[in-house]
C-alpha cells in the first residue's frame, strides 16, 4: 500500500510538529483500512446476521457426516423401499407433507424413498465445494488476466480483450451444458462409465473456463485507471520493477473490487451448479446434489410439493444471505457507495 | 463535434453512418461466428477420443465403426471436415449416410436422424416467444417499479421495492416455476398448464399458455432492472438539465416523465443487450421446467444423447442469435440517445 508508509515517514520526519491537533491528541489510534472496514462491518446488523447464516451453511457442509451420524441416517439408503408402509404403491410418501415425521424430519424422496434431510445436508457439500473451488479459480485467473491485460496493454490487451468480449457475449448456460460432455469425452470412451470425481472435475473446469471473464474485465478497467495515477507513475520513475509495481502498488488497491466480485460470484456458481444438476448434466447419482433434487421435484410437484420446498427454501436462504453479505462487505469497504 | 452541417445533409450523413455501421457490425459478427464455429467444431470433433463411436452406440463391432467413420467423413483430416460442414451451410451437401441435405445444412442428428437445421427451425418459435415475452415483462415491470421507487425515494414503497428486488434476484427458476405452477395451475386453476400454442393458430391461447413461463423467467431479471432504474432516475434527477427544466417552471411530472426518463433509459438498454445471452440461458431452464419444446430443450436432449451435429448446430444458432440481437440493441441505443455515435 502506498499511503501508510508515506504517513509513517511524515510522522518520523516531523516528530516535533505539535501544531497538528490530530497528532497531539493521545486518543487517536492508527487504524489500518482493514480494521476500519471490520469496525464498519460489525455495526451493520444485516451484514452480521447474514454472515452468521452463511457461516452456518459452511459449517453444515463441513460437519455433514457428524450431523448425519447424530441423526442416524445416511443419504444413500432407500428407506422407503426397504421398510414397508412408508411409500404408497405409486412411490409417494404415505404420511402427509411429503412423509415428514420424527424419523424423517424433512420427509422422504418420492420413488427411491431416501431421506430428504441427509440428502439436503450432503447436497450443501457438493454445491458449496464446487462453488468455492470455481470462485477461487475464476478469481485467480481473472485477476491475472485482468492485470496483465490492463498493465501490459498493446497487443496482449487486444487479444485478451477480444477473448473476454466473446466469452461474455455468449449464452454461457448453453455453452456450459454443451461443453460438459466434450470435456468428459476427452477423458473417457463412450462405453466406459464416467467416474463421479471426473464429473466433479469437469463441472469445475467448464464453470471456470466460462466464468473468469467477468472479473478480468472489471480488473482490466481498474488497472487502466490506476496505471495513470501519480503514485504508480512515481514508483515506475524511481525504477520499481513491473512485479513490484503490480504487487506493491496495484494489487493493494484492487483487493476491494476483487473481494466484492468474489462474493457476488459465489452464489451465482451455487445456482449454476444446481442448474446443471437440474438439467441432468450435473453431478451423477448417487452423490447427493441440490440440482438433482430440483429435477426430481419438478417431476413430482403435482403430488408432493413438499419435496421441492426443502431444497428451494434452503437455497433461497443461502443466496439471499450471501447477497446481503456481499452488499454489507461492499458498504464496509466503501462507505460512499449507496445502494 | 465541430461545426454543424445544414439539417438536410445532416440527416443524409446519419443514414450513411447507419448503413456503414450496419455493414461493419455484420461483417464483424460473421467473423466472430466463424471463429466460434471453428473452435466449437474443433472441440466437438477433435477432443473426444472417437466421435464415430458416439454415433455407433454402446455395442459397436470394429468393421461397423470403420464404416460409420467413413460414411460420416470422419476418416478425412479435421479441416476438410470443417470445410465440408461450413460449405454445407451455404451450398448444401451430400451425406453418404443420410442422402441430400439442402442449403442451410447443419448435418443430421446422430440420435433422431432428423436434419439439424429443420429441428432448430421447428423449435425456434417456442424459444423466440418465450424470450420475447419475458423481455417485455422484464422491461415493463422492472422499469415501472423502478420509477415508482424513484418517485417515492425513501418512502415505504421504495423500501418494499428494494427488499423485494433482493429476494427476487436470489430466486431460482426451477424452484419458483414448479411452485407457481402448483398453486396457480394445479390448486387454483387460474391459468392453463404452460405449453406452446402457435400464435398464428390462437393468439389468446398463445398468451395464456405462455404467461406463467414469462413471469417465471422474468422474475430473476426484473429485480435487477428495478434497482437499476431506481438508481439511474435518482442520478438523473440530480443533473443540471433537470434543475434547468425545473427553474423554467416545468412541473415535477413533466421533468420526471419527459426528461429524466430518457436519460435513465440509456444504461438500461446497454445492460439489456448484455443480459440477452443470460436470458437465453434462463430460457433453457424455463423450457425444461415447463417441458416446452424449444431450442434449450433440444440442446439438453442432444447433450444427453451425445448428439454432436445437433450440439454444434444449436451452439452456432444460439451464438448467431445473440450476435444479431446485440446489433439490434446497438441500433436501438442510437435511436434513444442521439449523442451516441455509431462507430
Amino acid at each position: 500500500m502506498t499511503f501508510p508508509p508515506s504517513t509513517a515517514t511524515d510522522a518520523a520526519a516531523e516528530p516535533a510538529d505539535t501544531a497538528d491537533p490530530a497528532a497531539s491528541g493521545s486518543a487517536v489510534v492508527g487504524r489500518s483500512p482493514g480494521r476500519l472496514m471490520w469496525r464498519r462491518f460489525r455495526r451493520d446488523r444485516t451484514g452480521v446476521a447474514s454472515a452468521i447464516v452463511v457461516l452456518a451453511f459452511f459449517l453444515i457442509a463441513l460437519l455433514a457426516p457428524v450431523i448425519a451420524g447424530l441423526y442416524g441416517k445416511d443419504p444413500y439408503t432407500t428407506y422407503g423401499q426397504n421398510q414397508p408402509g412408508l411409500l404408497n404403491p405409486f412411490g409417494y410418501p404415505v404420511a402427509p407433507n411429503g412423509g415428514m415425521s420424527g424419523d424423517f424430519w424433512f420427509g422422504l424422496e418420492p420413488g427411491l424413498g431416501r431421506d430428504v434431510f441427509t440428502q439436503l445436508v450432503y447436497g450443501i457439500r457438493t454445491s458449496l465445494s464446487i462453488a468455492v473451488i470455481v470462485t477461487v479459480l475464476t478469481t485467480i485467473i481473472g485477476v491475472v488476466m485482468g492485470i496483465t491485460s490492463g498493465y501490459i496493454g498493446g497487443r496482449t490487451d487486444y487479444v485478451i480483450g477480444r477473448v473476454i468480449d466473446t466469452l461474455l457475449a455468449f449464452p454461457s448456460q448453453l455453452f456450459l451444458i454443451v461443453f460438459l460432455p466434450v470435456v468428459e469425452a476427452a477423458l473417457v470412451l463412450p462405453e466406459e462409465e464416467t467416474p463421479v470425481w471426473l464429473r466433479y472435475v469437469s463441472i469445475c473446469v467448464v464453470l471456470t473456463v466460462l466464468g473468469w471473464a467477468t472479473i478480468a474485465r472489471l480488473l482490466r478497467a481498474q488497472v487502466l485507471s490506476l496505471r495513470a495515477r501519480e503514485f504508480v507513475e512515481a514508483a515506475r520513475v524511481t525504477g520499481a520493477s513491473p512485479a513490484r509495481v503490480i504487487f506493491k502498488e496495484l494489487l493493494p488497491n484492487l483487493w476491494t473490487p476483487i473481494i466484492i466480485q468474489a462474493t457476488l460470484a459465489l452464489p451465482l456458481y451455487v445456482g449454476a451448479e444446481a442448474g446443471l444438476g437440474f438439467l441432468g448434466v450435473g453431478m451423477t447419482e448417487p452423490t447427493p446434489d441440490w440440482g438433482r433434487m430440483f429435477q426430481v421435484g419438478v417431476n413430482v410437484y403435482h403430488s408432493d410439493v413438499t419435496y421441492l420446498l426443502f431444497p428451494g427454501v434452503s437455497m433461497l436462504i443461502f443466496v439471499v444471505a450471501f447477497n446481503l453479505l456481499g452488499d454489507s462487505i461492499r458498504d464496509a469497504f466503501d462507505p460512499r457507495t449507496k445502494r | 463535434m465541430g461545426r454543424r452541417a445544414p439539417a438536410r445533409s445532416d440527416r443524409w450523413s446519419t443514414y450513411e453512418t447507419m448503413t456503414s455501421f450496419l455493414v461493419r457490425r455484420i461483417l464483424g459478427a460473421l467473423m466472430i461466428l466463424l471463429i466460434i464455429s471453428a473452435v466449437t467444431f474443433y472441440l466437438f470433433y477433435a477432443v473426444p477420443r472417437d466421435p464415430a463411436r458416439a454415433f455407433c452406440g454402446k455395442i459397436c463391432p470394429p468393421e461397423t465403426l470403420q464404416l460409420v467413420r467413413h460414411n460420416l467423413g470422419m476418416d478425412e483430416p479435421l479441416f476438410v471436415q470443417y470445410w465440408h460442414w461450413l460449405a454445407g451451410i451455404f451450398a448444401g451437401r451430400e451425406l453418404v449416410q443420410f442422402g441430400d441435405c439442402p442449403a442451410p445444412c447443419l448435418g443430421y442428428s446422430f440420435a433422431t436422424q432428423e436434419p439439424v437445421f429443420g429441428a432448430i427451425v421447428d423449435r425456434f418459435p417456442v424459444t423466440l416467444s418465450l424470450t420475447f415475452g419475458a423481455s417485455i415483462v422484464i422491461l415493463a415491470f422492472g422499469i415501472v417499479t423502478g420509477m415508482i421507487a424513484a418517485w417515492k425515494v425513501g418512502q415505504p414503497l421504495d423500501k418494499i421495492a428494494s427488499a423485494s428486488s433482493v429476494i427476487g434476484a436470489s430466486l431460482q427458476i426451477y424452484f419458483v416455476g414448479p411452485l407457481l405452477a402448483f398453486y396457480l395451475v394445479d390448486t387454483m386453476q387460474l391459468i392453463p398448464r404452460p405449453s406452446y400454442v402457435p400464435i398464428t393458430d390462437d393468439p389468446v391461447g398463445w398468451f395464456t399458455h405462455l404467461l406463467l413461463p414469462w413471469v417465471v423467467l422474468s422474475i430473476i431479471f426484473t429485480a435487477n432492472y428495478t434497482r437499476m432504474t431506481r438508481s439511474q432516475m435518482v442520478e438523473q434527477l440530480a443533473e443540471d438539465y433537470v434543475r434547468t427544466a425545473r427553474a423554467k417552471g416545468m412541473s415535477n411530472r413533466t421533468v420526471f416523465f419527459r426528461f429524466a426518463w430518457r436519460g435513465a433509459m440509456i444504461p438500461i438498454v446497454t445492460i439489456f443487450g448484455v443480459d440477452l445471452a443470460t436470458l437465453l440461458g434462463g430460457a433453457i431452464i424455463t423450457e425444461q421446467t415447463f417441458t416446452l419444446h424449444g431450442i434449450g430443450e433440444l440442446a439438453v436432449r442432444a447433450v444427453q444423447n451425445n448428439d454432436l451435429p445437433m450440439l454444434l448446430g444449436v451452439t452456432i444458432v444460439g451464438a448467431a442469435m445473440i450476435v444479431l440481437l446485440n446489433i439490434v440493441v446497438d441500433v436501438l441505443y442510437a435511436f434513444i440517445d442521439p449523442r451516441v455515435r455509431l462507430t
